[in-house]
């Protein structure tokens, strides 16, 4: 089947009933998702598909037909990081950076809905994920400052 | 979050009952029979005099009423989301308009600290607020009135030492005089305290006591006519309640397996039985209340309620054991990739596994007569409340389109052995979230 991740679509060969996290990872190669618990609990794999945070661990392909799907490669590049990024980087939010990719995806849905995102409603949104480093306080001055950034805020 | 049907209305004014004549101007109904109940409902009800409450009662009655509280569940109507305890807000969407949790924090100008023992136990009993109005019966009395004057004084004693809050009630949108709720409670309240049956233990009358008064179960899982009233003929036999539907307590259970006293005994305290449900919605606001209160009084309820199912021990056991076979072949079989992928994984480990959850077909939302339950638990998950442990499933919204869900229910009720539900697609979006 086809996927369309990032904005580039992928031939796919997998059961139906493959997590779309293995098949981001395995087949396509996009690492930034990670296997936390496989059961939708610690918010490691999330990823957005079409603008709504999701747990890919979770997800059978078989529903992502048709539909766009973006991971953290999609904000961005090394490079040239996107704002969401940029603002991670800048707060140095990440200590081991494992549950980061996944917070930062939640955010990324929350403020391409809510650009005015308050700490409260960050706070909210954030409250499906677990980050065992205990980086908590600097994650919310990233998130908050990549509202910023997407606002036009220098 | 949505709020359930049962809240004291919002007045708490405390001006004569005179003051209150202009309303009459407002009126749906034809204006002369709203004056005419207006002057019925209002002319036989005093104001009790404004006091100074004590400010200290023993320690031991404040804690019965903590308790009592809980099995009330007042916090449900009387604490808005984020809001300070008691101190009201919360809306109640009933079909007679919103009506809005009041603050009964100790608050005299705002909440009820100028209300006596007196007039708190007569607006339990009767309905009528200190300054001698009626009270819209979302305020459960009459179920409140079944409660003995012990307990109101607890109750009393535990609101009074509350923390005061200062925050003005918001005004219903009910478009009816406060008279029609005289009238209403002429023709539906019977005031007095619960009497025990002789017939019965002292545990299911002590149950009964607390399931029919404070507990007020009924103003859920019973359905009520066009005037709110509970239908006596069909107590306990289901209904409809702010897009959820409460399922029926009575023989007509849909439960697959019939409930015990043990397995309702760990719902209620717990909010999880293995083979019927984990608590969700309303629901599990009521089974976190009751996780306050002592193992014996939660005991009694789930005795009372189990008896209200009149089957005989052979049927139910019948009905049970069907049930868990069909559950157990039904699982067995593969066929819906959704089901395989997003569910399969936790939902057919079995309870007594590591993140094993409920076996779906013996889900009693897959088997109440509507699809929202399943739906709204599908979208939001069961999420724990904030910083207390329970039970998770994760959320799917965002992650199944409006017609994957509605395939997805389709094929979960096929699981439980039920007739299809009727128009899912349409149910599914009266779940989605523009639509609450």
């Amino acid at each position: 089947m086809k996927l369309d991740v990032n904005g580039q679509v992928h031939e796919v060969e997998a059961d139906a009933t493959t997590p779309l996290l293995y098949v981001l990872r395995d087949d396509l190669k996009l690492n930034a998702a990670k296997f936390g618990c496989g059961l939708g609990q610690c918010g490691a794999c999330v990823v957005m598909v079409d603008g709504e945070a999701i747990y890919s661990c979770i997800t059978p392909i078989s529903v992502l037909e048709n539909r766009k799907i973006k991971t953290l490669e999609g904000l961005g590049t090394a490079g040239k990081p996107g704002p969401m990024q940029r603002a991670f980087i800048d707060a140095q939010a990440a200590q081991c950076g494992y549950c980061i990719p996944g917070m930062m995806m939640r955010a990324q849905a929350l403020l391409e809905k809510n650009p005015g995102a308050t700490e409260a409603d960050i706070r909210g949104a954030l409250q499906p994920h677990l980050c065992r480093c205990g980086t908590h306080s600097r994650i919310l001055h990233a998130v908050a400052r990549a509202g910023e950034l997407m606002r036009g805020k220098s | 979050m949505n709020r359930v049907l049962r809240s004291v209305c919002g007045c708490t004014h405390r001006t004569s009952c005179t003051g209150h004549s202009n309303i009459r101007f407002h009126l749906t109904l034809s204006r002369l029979v709203g004056l005419a109940l207006f002057l019925v409902g209002c002319a036989s009800h005093e104001s009790v005099p404004q006091v100074e409450p004590p400010k200290t009662f023993p320690r031991e009655q404040v804690l019965k009423g903590q308790e009592l509280a809980y099995v009330g569940n007042c916090m449900g109507c009387h604490t808005e989301e984020g809001g300070k305890p008691y101190a009201g807000g919360t809306p109640l969407r009933t079909p007679f308009g919103t009506i809005h949790g009041t603050n009964i924090t100790p608050d005299p100008e705002t909440g009820i600290g100028q209300w006596s023992l007196a007039a708190f136990t007569r607006a339990m009993r009767e309905g009528v607020d200190r300054g001698g109005h009626n009270l819209f019966p979302a305020f459960p009395y009459d179920h409140f009135t079944k409660t003995t004057d012990e307990d109101i004084a607890a109750l009393y004693a535990f609101i009074m030492t509350r923390e005061p809050v200062s925050k003005k009630n918001v005004a219903n949108t009910v478009p009816l005089p406060r008279a029609t709720a005289g009238w209403w409670k002429s023709k539906y309240l019977e005031p007095g305290v619960y009497k025990p049956d002789p017939a019965q233990s002292g545990e299911w009358n002590r149950g009964a006591y607390l399931v029919e008064g404070l507990g007020h179960c009924g103003a859920c899982h019973t359905p009520r006519d066009r005037l709110g009233a509970e239908k006596k003929d069909a107590q306990f036999a289901g209904a409809e309640i702010e897009g959820w539907h409460a399922p029926a307590l009575d023989s007509t259970s849909p439960s697959p397996i019939p409930w015990t006293v043990d397995a309702l005994q760990a719902y209620l305290k717990h909010g999880v039985a293995d083979q019927h449900a984990q608590s969700a919605g309303p629901m599990a606001e009521v089974a976190h209340d009751l996780s306050h209160v002592n193992d014996a009084d939660v005991r009694a309820m789930a005795v009372y309620v189990v008896s209200l199912d009149k089957r005989s021990a052979d049927q139910r056991k019948q009905a049970g054991d069907a049930a868990l076979a069909r559950a157990r072949a039904a699982v067995a079989q593969k066929g819906n990739a959704v089901y395989d992928g997003a569910c399969a994984d936790c939902h057919n480990l079995g309870r007594a596994q590591e993140g094993g959850a409920l076996e779906l077909p013996l889900g009693t939302a897959l088997t109440v007569p509507t699809p929202k339950n399943l739906a709204y638990i599908i979208r939001d998950g069961i999420l724990p409340r904030d910083g207390e442990r329970s039970g998770w499933m994760p959320a799917f919204e965002g992650a199944l389109t409006d017609a994957q869900l509605t395939e997805l229910l389709t094929y979960l009720r096929a699981l439980s052995g039920q007739p299809a539900w009727n128009d899912v697609a349409g149910e599914v979006k009266k779940t989605s979230k523009g639509q609450r």
